[in-house]
């Protein structure tokens, strides 16, 4: 049977097909679909959990306890997991554990271009990279192998180019691998994790990785393609793909397993060769290891270590390193003008337009449109924002945030510059899954320390930015199945903080009033800012249009950033196909000239 | 075939990753190997959407190298021009005669192309450009959403694939009832296509 699947759907059935029991996961892209793909087999267990660590320490306990275990996350994740990451390589797993962590070159959906290879050296783990569908696929029924005769947890590194790749797969029997469950050691100088068991545990990691690094010199999926000699290319992941289209004609040593490496083969294939390059993306983590083992090769000197490769790069690279003949110069096109860029966007109908232009406005971030003066004021409202959609009100015309980091790091951040003695009003902006993923500490942290700052969290009721995958805040599960629900409010007022406001994202009046009386007030202040995400609200009901006799042109439409609402040769107009009509109506609520009103109010006027 | 390289362009929420996988899995089952590889993520939200989709007996990299896609299928005007430097020269280019204008445009600080300029661009790089009503055309037929199965119809003429092969394939993605109505918005496409060239 062959399948066209996404690098992420190919992972999540290699694990279903491997027996494994137990999966995890937090979304990120680009990780989010392994565990939506494997959640859709009912005869599993599978949830969101709240956060990275969380859903590490769920598949750790799935493992110890004696089931096969899949815990997946991006990049970023596992610094969040880093703590119970590194524990599971010193306890070791007992049933296998795999870890699948997605990296992210070339920044597409993410805050860094950090290289996670570094974080199996750390931890002292194997890691396998698949190079396409096909491998993903096969990878996972080895790394759990792996995962319990060595008694480790395997990471298996994807990037976004081969998670969200599709290529062919040929499934095998398709069976489920019947896996034996294993039962709990009662080992407390295994598991428990006191200075004088963590001490016996070291030697252990030591001599494990030492005898990983002999099993990988017959591992499978490590192979050397044999070809002409002058060159030969160490390589894996997406980059051998294009390694062996930019040099057909060298020789390849592709790495299935690219931690720890095996020395013998390594060395072999480099006594044989003419010239050893590595091809990989990002740092030089192979070229490292393999220049430690005193073989001489090359690589970064003339690849980029910066963004994602592609085969027209890796050219350029090997014209400049003399790999490559010259090639004629390519006719380029002349474009005569600045094209618009397009970046992402609010969606029509999103709940997070109102209150950042209510951010904006309150902040003075921008002039209003009537009264324009050459000597604005300067803002006076810091805006700490966080991980989502909601960053995107970073562009203009909403610009509406000053700092963005990690996940949960506007609470913190917030107080820290109330603490550091700053006079502008300061607000934190979160949404409901950040905030419960790593906001409420965040909050406790400033309910202890009486700090004076106001907290929006913005409740959509799902983790959007990803693609509407439930969580703690929604009572669903990742099964679909009804599941414990928590009550943002009754949280927020649970750990002790008594100024909280509830509002409704589509009243505009509300919002001001609310933000306004909550900075004004000296203590520490949250509001929850509520409404659905317009890509879950199933009909759109009576879209906006504009009366053209009225509009003024005076722009106010155009200073929260709607999409719906265009100018088009000096007239304004509403786009009725993406104006998600009475579940938003903002832009009718701000129209100084009221020109903007429901469609079926409109009959037989002019209107558009 | 030796292999056929597609870039397939537009904005987010047109339906362009839906077409890729419509055209992905016709291939397959004419027996060839496909990898594609689209935006997914930030660029969902409205954001200008790629996706590079390879046809051929044995393909390597998912990604297409600039220059060297056999055609553009753009749902929209502007991404037609951003991405034509990945058409190969003399390869084809299939637009969806559309505008969809960025907010900068609105807020007056940048200019969306003129149609001669767009022209003038894709001409540039080839003769084959064909300008297809296709957003016009799914308004007509009373629903919007047709536009992806009508670009189908164009880009079929230029695919190796028979008609009954892209008929199932269309069914495979859709609910049945609205089969009927997307099977005529494809052949009606596949018609006009020819007289859309420029």
């Amino acid at each position: 049977m062959i399948k066209l699947l996404s690098g992420n759907e190919a992972l999540a059935l290699g694990a279903y097909h491997s027996g494994v029991k137990v999966a995890t996961a937090y979304p990120g892209t680009p990780s989010t679909e392994i565990l939506e793909a494997i959640a859709t087999h009912e005869d599993i267990y599978a949830e969101w959990s709240t956060n990275e660590k969380v859903a590490m320490e769920v598949a750790l306990g799935a493992a110890y306890s004696g089931v096969r275990a899949m815990v997946s996350m991006k990049h970023v994740g596992l610094n969040v997991a880093s703590d119970a990451f590194m524990a599971a390589s010193m306890t070791g797993v007992n049933a296998g554990l795999v870890i699948v962590n997605a990296d992210d070159p070339g920044i597409h959906s993410s805050q860094s271009e950090q290289d996670n290879r570094h974080y199996v050296k750390l931890a002292k783990v194997p890691m396998l990279e698949p190079a396409d569908s096909q491998e993903a696929y096969e990878l996972m029924s080895y790394a759990f192998a792996i995962s319990e005769k060595f008694d480790t947890p395997v990471v298996v590194r994807t990037t976004t180019r081969i998670s969200h790749s599709k290529s062919l797969v040929r499934l095998g029997n398709g069976q489920v691998e019947d896996v034996p469950r294993r039962r709990f050691e009662h080992n407390w100088q295994k598991y428990v994790l006191l200075p004088v068991c963590a001490r016996l545990r070291h030697p252990v990691v030591e001599e494990r990785i030492l005898n990983l690094a002999e099993y990988a010199e017959t591992f499978p999926l490590n192979k050397i393609i044999w070809n002409e000699r002058q060159l030969g290319i160490v390589t894996s992941g997406v980059a051998y793909q294009y390694a062996r289209e930019v040099f057909p004609k060298a020789s390849l040593l592709k790495l299935g397993m690219t931690y720890p490496l095996p020395h013998r083969m390594l060395r072999e294939f480099a006594s044989r060769v003419d010239r050893l390059i590595v091809i990989e993306e990002l740092d030089p983590f192979l070229e490292e290891n393999i220049k430690s083992l005193d073989i001489q090769v090359t690589g970064k000197e003339f690849i980029p270590r910066i963004g994602e490769l592609t085969v027209g790069i890796i050219e350029m690279a090997g014209r400049s390193a003399g790999l490559l003949a010259d090639a004629p110069p390519r006719k380029s096109i002349n474009i005569p003008l600045e094209l618009p860029k397009r970046p992402p966007l609010l969606c029509p109908g999103c709940p997070h337009t109102g209150i950042f232009f209510v951010l904006n406005t309150i902040g003075k971030r921008s002039q209003p449109v009537k009264n324009k003066t050459d000597d604005p004021k300067k803002p006076d409202l810091i805006i700490c924002g966080d991980i989502g959609c909601y960053t995107l009100a970073s562009y203009p015309p909403l610009q509406s945030m000053d700092t963005t980091a990690c996940m949960g790091a506007s609470i913190g951040m917030a107080l820290g510059m109330e603490k550091a003695g700053s006079t502008d009003n300061i607000v934190a902006v979160i949404g409901d899954s950040t905030f419960l993923h790593a906001g409420i500490t965040g909050l406790v942290n400033a309910v202890y320390n009486q700090g004076k700052i106001t907290v929006i969290i913005l409740d959509n009721g799902t983790t959007a930015m990803t693609g509407h995958q439930e969580h703690p805040g929604t009572g669903i599960s990742a099964q679909g199945k009804e599941s414990g629900k928590v009550d943002l409010e009754q949280l927020v007022r649970g750990i002790g903080i008594r100024d909280v406001t509830m509002i409704d994202a589509f009243n505009v009046k509300a919002l001001l009033k609310g933000v306004r009386g909550a900075i004004s007030r000296p203590e520490l202040s949250v509001i929850i800012v509520r409404g659905a995400c317009p890509l879950n609200v199933p009909r759109h009901a009576n879209p906006r249009v504009i009366d053209q006799e009225k509009c003024d042109l005076c722009n106010t439409c155009l200073r929260f950033g709607c999409s719906a609402i265009q100018k088009v040769d000096e007239r304004i107009i509403i786009d009725t196909e993406l104006c998600v009509g009475d579940a938003c109506a903002v832009c009718e609520q701000l129209c100084p000239q009221q020109a903007i009103a429901p469609q079926s109010n409109t009959a037989g006027k002019v209107v558009k | 075939m030796k292999k056929l390289d597609l870039i397939i362009t537009g904005v987010g929420g047109q339906g362009v990753i839906l077409a890729s996988d419509i055209i992905g899995e016709t291939a397959i089952a004419a027996g060839y190997d496909v990898k594609k590889t689209d935006t997914l993520g930030m660029a969902q939200r409205g954001g200008s959407v790629i996706s590079n989709l390879r046809i051929g007996s044995e393909v390597y990299s998912p990604l297409i190298k600039e220059g060297e896609a056999d055609i553009l299928l753009a749902f929209e005007k502007l991404e037609a021009v951003r991405w034509a430097y990945y058409l190969m020269p003399q390869g084809t280019a299939i637009v969806n005669n559309h505008a969809r204008p960025p907010l900068s445009v609105g807020s007056g600080n940048t200019r969306y192309p003129t149609d001669s300029e767009v022209m003038d661009i894709l001409k540039q790089q080839t003769d084959s450009v064909y300008f297809v009503n296709g957003t016009g055309r799914a308004r007509e037929m009373g629903n919007i959403r047709m536009l992806n199965t009508y670009i189908l119809g164009c880009i079929s003429v230029f695919l190796p694939f028979d008609v009954p092969a892209w008929e199932k394939s269309i069914a495979a993605f859709l609910p049945p009832k609205l089969k009927e109505n997307n099977i005529g918005a494809f052949n009606q496409g596949r018609k006009e296509v020819q007289s859309a060239r420029l």
